[in-house]
């Protein structure tokens, strides 16, 4: 009986999301946002095609060459074409950011809805209090020392930065199931005696995913700019490789001869990042208007 | 009051029990050789034998965290592998220079902030609202490192206007230490102040629908008599303790800003000792900074329920 009682409410459930989508499309910067994704997703996965050079070809004849009709952001100290290294730099960002954010996902949506479902000693005393010591550490910090730890190199530096923002998941999300479990759908789905294993992954969750939705999108964002800041400083994506943050820490030393070097990757890294976060507020606003 | 203070302040404690217990797991419990990890793959067994033992890693996990944690408690948070410096000694010393830069990026922030905040509030829908959403969208958006060194460029390279890199105290030259000081704390600052202007526009919009506003209007009072007299006031109280709240977001931005422009505070010396495998000075460093965040969030939490004496703080009702 409860199942259908769930499964009814699907029509407004579908005008719901007409609504949303109708709000959202509303929002110019979000559509925007949202192209700027698909055309750095696009220029990711179709980078042999899209970049004009190798990205790791050296050629000591073309070293710190300015910015011409064959290499259009110019080339750096090793002689490698810019514009090729940014396309494939995309992959390295897009990845960390999808990676780094489905890892924190992984772990704090079971331990968030668990949590805020079952309450109790271990959600105050543990859950709760060990979330408020992760969320001390400068985000940074944490991740670098946990990249160091586990050694330099991209999948460390996405397992580092996963973890980091795993607790924002867990108290986001636990927030959403305290205020879900007293609804009369889990009320009424546990009067008919389903376990609270289906009532936990198949009705709170649903219901949950809004507010992660947003969340994730706004921290892919931030991942990015974590993962370049890793590499930036030497933990993160390793060389030739090309990555964003590394291109631009050795474009740094390059600043009075050749500026190109650090400018586009980190244009590269503005846009994608303020893509997401448009994108991110977008949706948003499209499921809260009152929010806006 | 008090029963909340005390309250908070136990949940301090256990919180930074949690903090030390995270930072001793990040080098004992992670997978792998601790002693191996500092001296590096060329190590003797000799000297890992002997690293073993001077670190007490020979010893059962808990009473390592113990000898550990007891040795935090007074004062002692070990010495470099470098240069067997005491930790906490090199900590002191490096923080009067990130607070300084902390300091300085934060009054940017307000001067940036404020005014963006009030203007995109009480223009609503306008160019000038437009425009301000954009610059905190885009304050968000830009990784400060690429900023930092942008600014090196415009205004060190470009420009010639300013020296791109290094510190000096400002008792010994004040003018030099405040040009150099000027490029780091904007760069760490522009993100505060994108920040902070999000917060004040929804804040303020929030005011001033209030009905104390049409009350004041209703007065005949000019909107600037209304927004600076009755609303920015309300409108600031959420803007001050959460960017208080901030300070985590500061530390972990100080780490690349300081790295940028070669500024030797506590940012830096994560970094470097991190990229020198010197542990005991990570580990003392990122327990430190966690310190300091848990210590102002407890502040900012008394200060929160003094400023604004409607907010019934948990457990600490009357």
């Amino acid at each position: 009986m409860a199942v259908d009682t769930v499964i009814k409410t699907d029509n407004p459930k579908k005008r719901m999301v007409k609504d949303m989508w109708g709000r959202f499309v509303q929002n110019k910067l979000a559509v925007v946002g949202g192209i700027f994704i698909f055309l750095l997703i696009f220029m990711a996965v179709f980078a042999p095609w899209i970049a004009p050079h190798d990205p790791t070809k050296q050629s000591y004849e073309k070293f710190l060459h300015a910015p011409d009709s064959e290499n259009w952001f110019g080339t750096d100290e090793l002689g490698r074409d810019i514009f090729s290294r940014v396309i494939y730099g995309s992959r390295v960002s897009l990845e960390a950011g999808l990676i780094s954010v489905g890892i924190a996902l992984l772990i704090g949506v079971p331990i968030g809805l668990l949590s805020g479902y079952y309450r109790g000693v271990l959600d105050e005393y543990i859950v709760m209090r060990f979330t408020d010591a992760m969320l001390s550490f400068p985000p940074l910090v944490l991740a670098l020392s946990m990249a160091a730890v586990l050694g330099a190199g991209l999948e460390n530096a996405m397992i580092a930065i996963g973890l980091v923002f795993t607790p924002n998941f867990i108290r986001l999300i636990r927030a959403e199931v305290l205020s879900q479990r007293e609804r009369e759908y889990v009320e009424a789905a546990k009067a008919s005696g389903i376990s609270d294993f289906r009532i936990i992954f198949f009705h709170l969750l649903p219901n949950c995913l809004p507010p992660i939705l947003v969340q994730a999108t706004l921290s892919i964002a931030a991942a990015i700019i974590a993962e370049a800041s890793l590499s930036y400083l030497g933990l993160g994506t390793q060389p030739p490789t090309p990555s964003w943050g590394s291109m631009l820490s050795m474009g740094q030393g390059y600043l009075d001869t050749a500026p190109w070097i650090a400018i586009w990757p980190g244009v590269f890294i503005f846009i994608t990042v303020l893509s997401f976060n448009l994108f991110g507020d977008g949706i948003r606003d499209a499921l809260d208007p009152r929010m806006k | 009051m008090l029963s909340f203070i005390i309250r908070r302040f136990g949940l301090m404690l256990v919180i930074l029990l949690f903090v030390s217990i995270i930072v001793f797991s990040l080098i004992h419990i992670t997978p792998g050789d601790p002693a191996r990890m500092m001296l590096g793959q060329e190590a003797t067994e000799e000297a890992l034998q002997a690293l073993r033992h001077q670190l007490g890693l020979d010893l059962p996990l808990y009473q390592q965290y113990f000898n550990w944690i007891t040795g935090v408690v007074q004062g002692d948070l070990g010495n470099s592998l470098k240069d067997n410096s005491d930790v906490l000694q090199v900590i002191l010393q490096k923080l009067p220079v990130t607070i300084q830069m902390t300091i300085f990026s934060f009054l940017i922030a307000l001067m940036i902030a404020i005014p963006a905040g009030i203007i995109s509030a009480t223009r609503k829908g306008t160019l000038w609202d437009y425009g301000g959403t954009l610059f905190a969208l885009s304050g968000v958006s830009i990784p400060p490192f690429w900023l930092g060194i942008m600014l090196i460029f415009f205004f060190s390279i470009q420009l010639g206007w300013l020296p791109p890199s290094g510190y000096v105290e400002p008792w010994v030259d004040l003018k030099k230490s405040l040009l150099l000081m000027l490029m780091p704390a904007l760069s760490l600052g522009v993100r505060l102040s994108a920040e902070i202007t999000r917060m004040l526009r929804s804040s303020l919009l929030e005011v001033l629908r209030s009905d104390f506003i049409r009350t004041a209007y209703s007065k005949g009072l000019l909107e600037r008599g209304v927004v600076f007299g009755h609303a920015i006031k309300n409108a600031l109280i959420p803007v001050v303790t959460v960017s208080g709240l901030q300070l985590a977001t500061f530390l972990g931005g100080a780490v690349i800003t300081e790295t940028i422009f070669a500024v030797p505070g506590l940012g830096r010396l994560v970094v470097t000792s991190i990229l020198t495998r010197d542990f005991p000075m990570v580990q003392g460093a990122v327990l430190f900074m966690a310190f300091m965040v848990v210590t102002v969030n407890f502040l900012v939490d008394i200060l929160y329920s003094i400023l604004d004496p409607r907010i019934k703080l948990e457990g600490g009702k009357k």
